[in-house]
């Protein structure tokens, strides 16, 4: 049957909402209601004089009764008929499937859209499965030892005769495969659930100063004297275990400085004093202490108390530093949401941005987000400042008002429409 | 003397495993768990088979099949690539560089035997 076969069903819409009955339009028409009844149920073939009569009498232009929207939905039916290899003569009546069960042809267009939407995810995961260097490392050794462990039962269990050296030695194998097993499944599945403050191992220089930091809680009672030399924190940097590489190992000597000269010009027990007359405000607190916003932010991250997150970036917009909070993520690869203070603190130097964000994703969370960002280094003539902002993220209780959304990295952000899209996202159809 | 295989595999257990199902066939298993000299051995050894891993230290498994299918002596050599990596693209490379057989980890042992004795019957 042809695509015309829907036009039944256009004209019982049409004469529905033009609040007409049945018998009073055929009628109008000069036809029985019953034949009128076979054509909108698209049993019976229209056109010509027949066809302009009923559009005449809907007030509607004739093209419009034969043409409508369900050419897409009868496009993804075929798609869906030549997925799975449909006989030509079945693909062929997806427009009368259409016209006679509309209902069950938008279930089965949408689950359609619904496969191949979780077909891109599945495409897009794998694709990070390969790219992915941990990944593809861990899912090796994992692989690997699956092997071993699968060969070595096998002999255990099929070999009658089995020496007994031979029998210890797959014994051990097996306990020592099932060990490393059971290791990389841990380690992926901790590295695929990113929770803050997990473990992992750290696979950039970055995530290795991030683990450093975390092994600390964030604080350093011995950079806390105010009076720190670099001997002192190169010491430091030279005893940590999670510090590997010359980067991770130049980039929390960075860190450790800038606690040490905050520390300098802000000690946490005055910090606390203001924050419980001020309550956790920045400004408030800065105003207070006569001590610059950046530093009260950094200083206000490393009170526990608190649960704050911050995330700092240089000037191309790159993040530096990182301290984790639930519901709140800042991804490992990849560029990060353009919509966040951070960023456009970056724009307005010397102002503080105060905004209430919800990151979309899983966790349902809101955050009062503080941001400023300050010139770098020594000043030079006739050159722009070296800039680096500074974000704060306090955690804000359930039910106290939504903030404006932002994402964590376009790619897996669920807001398609989103003005500051950069690339399309994994994350489609509500998947 | 039974027939002779070079085994590449860094994975120690899963080599000592093929060691004693092959030895229980009558193979002669010359175990090698680095790359890097695996070809020179082959070539001195003249075994009639070889296994490969492909994640190697010091050489790849793709990189030593290149050189011995390079090498007029060894381009017929039968050669058994076993690997965790089992993408479509792998395996692409590893018949474009000549591969007679290749087989994802894990694999039965008895899959693993079939293709043994397929390639050097």
């Amino acid at each position: 049957m042809a695509r015309e076969a829907l036009t039944g069903s256009r004209i019982r819409e049409r004469r529905v909402m033009a609040g007409l009955k049945q018998a009073d339009l055929a009628r109008q028409i000069g036809i029985s209601a019953s034949y009128l009844n076979l054509i909108e149920h698209n049993r019976r073939r229209i056109g010509g004089k027949l066809l302009l009569n009923i559009a005449g009498a809907l007030a509607v232009e004739p093209q419009s009764l034969t043409e409508g929207a369900e050419a897409a939905l009868i496009a993804t039916l075929r798609e869906a008929a030549d997925d799975v290899g449909l006989n030509q003569q079945d693909a062929d009546r997806a427009d009368e499937f259409a016209g006679r069960f509309p209902g069950w042809a938008d279930v089965l267009a949408g689950t359609r859209k619904r496969v191949a939407a979780l077909e891109q995810t599945v495409e897009a995961l794998s694709d990070r499965l390969a790219h992915d260097p941990l990944l593809a490392a861990s899912m090796h050794e994992l692989l690997s030892t699956a092997a071993a462990i699968r060969s070595t039962a096998a002999i255990l269990a099929e070999t009658e005769t089995l020496q007994p050296e031979w029998r210890d030695r797959f014994h051990a194998n097996i306990h020592e495969d099932s060990r490393r097993l059971s290791d990389s499944a841990e380690s992926i599945v901790t590295y695929l659930d990113a929770e803050p403050g997990a473990a992992d191992p750290a696979s950039s220089p970055q995530e290795e100063v991030e683990k450093y930091l975390n092994a600390h809680d964030f604080n350093f009672p011995s950079l806390e004297s105010g009076a720190v030399a670099p001997a002192q924190i190169d010491a430091m940097i030279a005893e940590a275990p999670e510090l590997t590489s010359q980067a991770g190992q130049f980039g929390a000597a960075t860190v450790l400085r800038q606690v040490a000269e905050d520390a300098a010009v802000l000690k946490l027990a005055a910090l606390r004093d203001a924050v419980a007359q001020d309550g956790a405000d920045p400004l408030a607190v800065a105003r207070r202490l006569r001590v610059s916003v950046p530093c009260v932010l950094r200083r206000m991250a490393a009170l526990p108390e608190l649960g704050a997150g911050l995330v700092v970036c240089d000037r191309s917009g790159t993040v530096i530093f990182r301290k984790s909070i639930e519901g709140f993520t800042i991804p490992r690869h990849g560029s990060c949401c353009p919509l966040w203070p951070l960023f456009g603190a970056l724009g307005q130097p010397g102002s503080v941005i105060r905004e209430r964000i919800d990151q979309l994703g899983r966790a349902d969370a809101s955050f009062d987000s503080f941001a400023v960002s300050e010139p770098v280094g020594v000043p030079l003539y006739n050159a722009p400042p070296l800039l680096r902002a500074v974000m704060l993220l306090l955690p804000v209780p359930p039910g106290s008002g939504r903030g404006a959304p932002v994402g964590s990295t376009c790619r897996i952000c669920p807001h398609e429409a989103c003005r500051a899209r950069r690339e399309p996202s994994v994350m489609k159809a509500g998947v | 003397m039974g027939k002779h295989v070079v085994l590449v595999e860094d994975e120690q257990n899963i080599a000592e495993a093929i060691r004693f199902l092959l030895s229980n066939e009558g193979w002669r298993v010359e175990m090698l768990a680095n790359g890097s000299s695996a070809v020179e051995v082959i070539r001195k050894a003249t075994p009639d088979l070889v296994m490969l891993d492909v994640m190697l230290p010091g050489k790849s498994g793709f990189e030593i099949l290149h050189e011995l299918r390079a090498d007029p002596a060894s381009a017929e050599l039968p050669v058994l690539m076993l690997t965790a990596r089992g993408q479509a693209r792998d395996r692409e490379m590893a018949e474009k560089a000549g591969v007679s057989r290749f087989m994802t980890k894990p694999f039965s042992n008895a899959e693993m035997l079939d293709a043994v004795r397929a390639l050097t019957c």
